[in-house]
C-alpha cells in the first residue's frame, strides 16, 4: 500500500472530528506515518465539516487529492454528495453513508432542493466503485437511545468489511485514548457496527 | 493528561500544528504567553489555558492583540521568555506597539506567532500575507510546513530571539495550524516565570537616539542574515542537475513533493523556511545553473520578487514562473500545483482533473451555510430588530463574531463587516452624513477589544446611533474563550466581571438598558423607543451563548425544555421558519414541525407565533 486516503464529512456536532482522531491515532499505532487536516471556525455553526486523513509509508500533504479518496465516510447524505469529487471510478472509491439527512436552511427557508437518497446514490455512482448506505443513526438510536455514536457504528462496519486497512485492536486502543470517558459505550456501538 | 505535557523525549505523537507550537514553547522554557483568540491560531490558546497551571507558566487572554503583545513584551523585557500569538488581523491591531518593540529589543526570548488564513476559512474580511510585515517591521520570520516544524521552529525562534535580543516571527497558515502530523518530542525545560526589569538604555527608541537604534537594528539583521544563509530550515530536496527547479515556502512544500510523485518527476526543490531575512546566497547558488524556476507560495509573490532581484546578477536569462501559473488569492492545494507543473513540464497526470471537476460542477447541491445555532440569542435580537424597524430605512452595522451569520437571509442584519469594533465608527459616520437610522451590532468581547473608543466617540461628537451589544457572556466564535465580562481568567481564576452597561453609563450615555433577547416583545419595544432618541443609546442584549448553556445543563443533568407545534392550531403562516429561521424548525408535507433533537427550548418561536400554536412539550 502506497498510502490510504480517507475523507470524512458531515455537519459540525455529528462527531466527524472524533471519528477522524480515532482513525488517525489507530493508523499511528499500526506503524504508519499519518497526516490529517480539518476545518474549524464557522464549521462549528452547522456548516459542512470535512476531515482528511492520509496514512502510509510516506506522504506529504494532509489534503486528499481530488478523485484519490479510497473511502469517503459521510454522516449525512447531502454532505457525501458535496464531497463526491474526492472519489472516482478510476480510484475505486467506496462511499459509506449514514442515511440521516439534516435539512439545511437553504432548503427549508430558501426553497433549494434536497435530493432523495436514491438520487444521491445515483449521482455518487459516477464518482465511485461502490456506495453503501446504512441507517446507522436509526439503529444506534433504537439500541442506546441517542444517535450520537452513529460515527462509531460506521467505523465498526468499515473495519469489519475491511474498507479501511486498520486492525480492530488498534482502533479500540485509539478509541480508548481519544474518548476515554465513553469508551465502553463506544465499544458496544463499534461491535454492533462490526456485526452489521 | 494533554499530550503536549508528555515528558517522554523521543516519543512520537500525533499533534495538531497549533499544539506542536505549544510543545515547542515548553521545550524552550517559556514563562509567559498571551493572546486574543483568533482562528486559525485559537487552539494554541485553548491548549495553553488547559495546561498552563500544570506546566507552571502564566497564560492570559488579553483584552485585545495590542495589549497581548505589550504584555508579552513586558515579560520579555523583564527576562521571562514569552510568546504572543494571534491571527493575521490581530497583528494589524498589535502593530502599533510591534514596530517600537523591534527597535528597543528584548532581554529574554520573545516569539510572535501569526496565523494567516488564505481562503478565509475562518475570517471573511480580507486575505493577508503577513510575510510582508516582516520586512516593514524589520523582524526575522520563520515559516514551518508541518507539525514537527511548528515545534522545532518555535525552539529555533526562541534561540534566535535570545541571541539577537529581537522578537522573532513564526508565520503559519490555516493548513499548517490545522494539520495533524507525527512529532518527535524533545525535553521540556522549566522556564523562569519571574524576572526583573532592568532600567538601562536599551529602550531608547526616541529622539535623539532613534536613528542610532534604527542603524543598530539593520546591523543586527545583517548578522541574522548570516544565520539564515547557514540555517537547516532552508534545504534542498532532490539535489541534482536539472534545467527546471522549484523554490517553495510553507505548506506548499507538501503539495510540490506529492505533485512530483504523482507526475512521476523529480526536480530539485529549495524549501525556504527562513522567510526574512532571505538566504540570498543560497537562493543564488540554487538558481545559478537553472534555465527555469517555479516559485510556489500562497498569496503574495514575496519570494518570486526576491528571486527576480537576485537572478539579475547570477542568471539574468532565468525564466521565473510563479503567479504566472498559480493564483495570488486563496489557499493552494496539490491540484493547483499539479496543474502548474504539468503545464511547465508537459507531463500528464493519470487522471483528467479538469473533466473530473466539470462532472462535479454539473451537480446542483443545496448550499449548507453556517448558521446561528438553535436557540442562539443573537437570532432573537436580530429578529426583534427586523420587526422593530419594518418599513424603515435602517442601516445595520455588523461586526466580528458569531453574529456575522446574521448577514444571510432571512435575518440580513449585517450590512457591512469590517474589523473588531468597527460597527460603531461606521454607523456614526453614516448617521452624520445621511438621514438614515443606524444600528451598530457588536459582541461583548468585541466591545472590550476595540468597541470602547467608538462608543466614546459617539458621545464626544454628539452622534445618535443605536448601539446593541450582543452580550452572550463569552467569546463564542473562536470556541468559548473567556473575556473581561465573564469574571474568570484564562487560567480559571475568579476576577472582576466588568459590566458593559456600567461602562456605557460612565461614558455619559443616558439611555442604557439591559434586555434579555428571549423577551422578544420587550426587545422590539426598546429598539423602537431608542431609535427615536436624539442622543446615542445602548441596549445590552444579555443572554449566555445557548451552546454553552446547553453544555452546562447537560453536565448538571438538567433536562432541556422542548417545544412543539400544535398542528390543530397552526395556520401555516410560517413566521417561525421564514422570518426567525431557527434550524430546529422545518417543513414536511406542508406542515411546520420542530426537530426535538436539536430544539434547545429557548421559546422564542412560541413568542413570535401570532396564533399561539407553539408550546412547550409537557413531560
Amino acid at each position: 500500500m502506497k498510502e490510504f486516503n480517507i475523507v470524512l464529512t458531515g455537519i459540525g456536532g455529528q462527531g466527524v472530528l472524533t471519528l477522524g482522531m480515532i482513525i488517525a491515532e489507530a493508523a499511528l499505532k499500526q506503524g504508519y506515518d499519518v497526516r490529517t487536516t480539518e476545518l474549524h471556525g464557522l464549521a462549528q455553526r452547522g456548516g459542512s465539516i470535512p476531515f482528511h486523513i492520509r496514512f502510509g509509508k510516506k506522504m506529504y500533504t494532509p489534503l486528499v487529492l481530488e478523485g484519490e479518496a479510497d473511502v469517503i465516510i459521510s454522516l449525512e447524505p447531502l454532505e457525501a454528495l458535496r464531497s463526491c469529487y474526492y472519489g472516482s471510478k478510476q480510484h475505486k472509491t467506496i462511499f459509506l453513508i449514514d442515511n440521516d439527512p439534516v435539512i439545511p436552511l437553504s432548503v427549508s427557508v430558501l426553497g433549494e432542493k434536497y435530493p432523495s437518497i436514491k438520487e444521491i446514490e445515483n449521482n455518487l455512482k459516477g464518482f465511485s466503485k461502490k456506495v453503501i448506505i446504512l441507517n446507522a443513526s436509526e439503529i444506534v438510536r433504537k439500541e442506546i437511545g441517542s444517535d450520537i455514536a452513529a460515527n462509531i457504528y460506521l467505523l465498526g462496519y468499515a473495519i469489519a468489511k475491511k474498507l479501511i486497512p486498520l486492525k480492530e485492536k488498534f482502533i479500540l486502543k485509539a478509541m480508548e485514548d481519544v474518548v476515554p470517558k465513553y469508551f465502553e459505550a463506544n465499544k458496544k456501538v463499534f461491535e454492533m457496527g462490526m456485526k452489521h | 493528561m494533554n499530550k503536549v505535557l508528555l515528558d517522554k523525549p523521543g516519543e512520537k505523537v500525533l499533534l495538531l500544528g497549533n499544539d506542536a507550537v505549544v510543545r515547542g514553547t515548553l521545550e524552550s522554557g517559556i514563562g509567559f504567553a498571551s493572546t486574543y483568540p483568533g482562528t486559525p491560531s485559537s487552539e494554541i490558546g485553548d491548549t495553553f489555558a488547559e495546561i498552563a497551571k500544570d506546566a507552571g507558566i502564566y497564560f492570559e487572554y488579553s483584552t485585545n492583540e495590542k495589549v497581548a503583545l505589550e504584555a508579552a513584551a513586558g515579560a520579555a523585557l523583564s527576562g521571562v521568555r514569552s510568546m504572543v500569538f494571534f491571527k493575521h488581523f490581530g497583528l494589524n491591531v498589535a502593530s502599533d506597539s510591534l514596530f517600537p518593540l523591534v527597535y528597543s529589543g528584548v532581554k529574554a526570548g520573545m516569539v510572535i506567532l501569526v496565523a494567516d488564513d488564505p481562503q478565509g476559512w475562518s475570517s471573511g474580511q480580507s486575505e493577508e500575507d503577513t510575510r510582508l510585515f516582516a520586512k516593514i517591521a524589520h523582524l526575522p520570520m520563520l515559516e514551518p510546513s508541518n507539525a514537527q516544524e511548528c515545534k522545532d521552529f518555535v525552539k529555533l525562534a526562541f534561540e534566535l530571539s535570545e541571541k539577537f535580543k529581537i522578537p522573532v516571527f513564526i508565520r503559519t497558515t490555516t493548513r499548517v495550524s490545522h494539520i495533524r502530523s507525527v512529532v518527535k518530542l524533545g525535553k521540556i525545560i522549566k522556564g523562569k516565570t519571574k524576572g526583573k526589569f532592568i532600567k538601562d538604555i536599551s529602550c531608547r527608541n526616541f529622539p535623539p537616539y532613534l536613528i542610532d537604534v534604527h542603524k543598530e537594528l539593520h546591523e543586527k539583521l545583517e548578522e541574522i542574515k548570516k544565520v539564515s544563509e547557514k540555517s537547516k530550515v532552508n534545504f534542498i530536496s532532490n539535489n541534482k542537475k536539472s534545467n527546471l527547479g522549484i523554490i517553495v515556502s510553507g505548506v506548499s512544500y507538501d503539495y510540490v513533493m506529492d505533485a512530483m510523485d504523482d507526475l512521476k518527476i523529480s526536480l530539485p526543490v529549495l524549501r525556504v523556511g527562513f522567510t526574512y531575512p532571505t538566504p540570498d546566497k543560497k537562493i543564488k547558488d540554487f538558481i545559478k545553473k537553472l534555465k527555469e524556476v517555479l516559485v510556489v507560495e500562497e498569496l503574495e509573490p514575496v519570494l518570486e520578487e526576491r528571486i527576480h532581484v537576485l537572478s539579475k546578477n547570477v542568471n539574468p536569462k532565468l525564466t521565473i514562473y510563479g503567479k504566472s501559473h498559480l493564483p495570488n488569492v486563496g489557499e493552494y492545494n496539490e491540484e493547483l500545483v499539479l496543474e502548474a507543473l504539468s503545464q511547465i513540464t508537459k507531463k500528464k497526470f493519470s487522471m483528467n482533473l479538469i473533466a473530473h471537476k466539470e462532472k462535479y460542477q454539473k451537480l446542483k447541491i443545496a448550499k449548507r451555510m453556517p448558521v446561528l445555532c438553535p436557540g442562539c440569542p443573537h437570532r432573537a435580537t436580530f429578529y426583534a430588530a427586523k420587526v422593530a424597524t419594518e418599513g424603515m430605512d435602517v442601516v445595520y452595522g455588523g461586526d466580528i463574531g458569531c453574529y456575522v451569520l446574521g448577514v444571510y437571509k432571512p435575518l440580513e442584519t449585517q450590512d457591512f463587516v469590517f474589523s473588531m469594533g468597527a460597527s460603531e465608527g461606521l454607523v456614526h459616520g453614516i448617521r452624520k452624513t445621511t438621514n438614515q437610522k443606524a444600528i451598530a451590532f457588536l459582541g461583548d468581547s468585541t466591545f472590550f477589544h476595540a468597541g470602547m473608543p467608538g462608543m466614546v466617540n459617539t458621545v464626544f461628537n454628539k452622534s445618535n446611533p443605536l448601539i446593541i451589544v450582543l452580550d452572550n457572556r463569552i467569546t463564542a466564535m473562536t470556541g468559548h474563550q473567556t473575556n473581561p465580562g465573564v469574571g474568570v481568567t484564562a487560567m480559571g481564576e475568579e476576577t472582576k466581571a466588568i459590566s458593559i452597561e456600567e461602562i456605557a453609563k460612565s461614558f455619559g450615555i443616558e439611555d442604557v438598558k439591559v434586555v434579555d433577547p428571549f423577551a422578544v416583545k420587550e426587545m422590539i419595544d426598546t429598539i423602537k423607543e431608542f431609535l427615536n432618541k436624539d442622543k446615542v443609546s445602548v441596549i445590552v442584549a444579555k443572554r449566555e451563548c445557548q451552546l454553552l448553556a446547553m453544555r452546562k445543563k447537560k453536565a448538571q443533568g438538567i433536562n432541556v425544555l422542548k417545544f412543539e407545534i400544535d398542528q390543530n392550531k397552526c395556520q401555516k403562516i410560517g413566521i417561525c421558519l421564514n422570518k426567525l429561521s431557527c434550524p430546529a424548525i422545518y417543513k414536511e408535507g406542508g406542515k411546520y414541525k420542530i426537530d426535538k433533537d436539536i430544539c434547545t427550548g429557548c421559546g422564542v418561536c412560541a413568542q413570535v407565533c401570532p396564533v399561539k400554536a407553539i408550546h412547550a412539550v409537557k413531560e
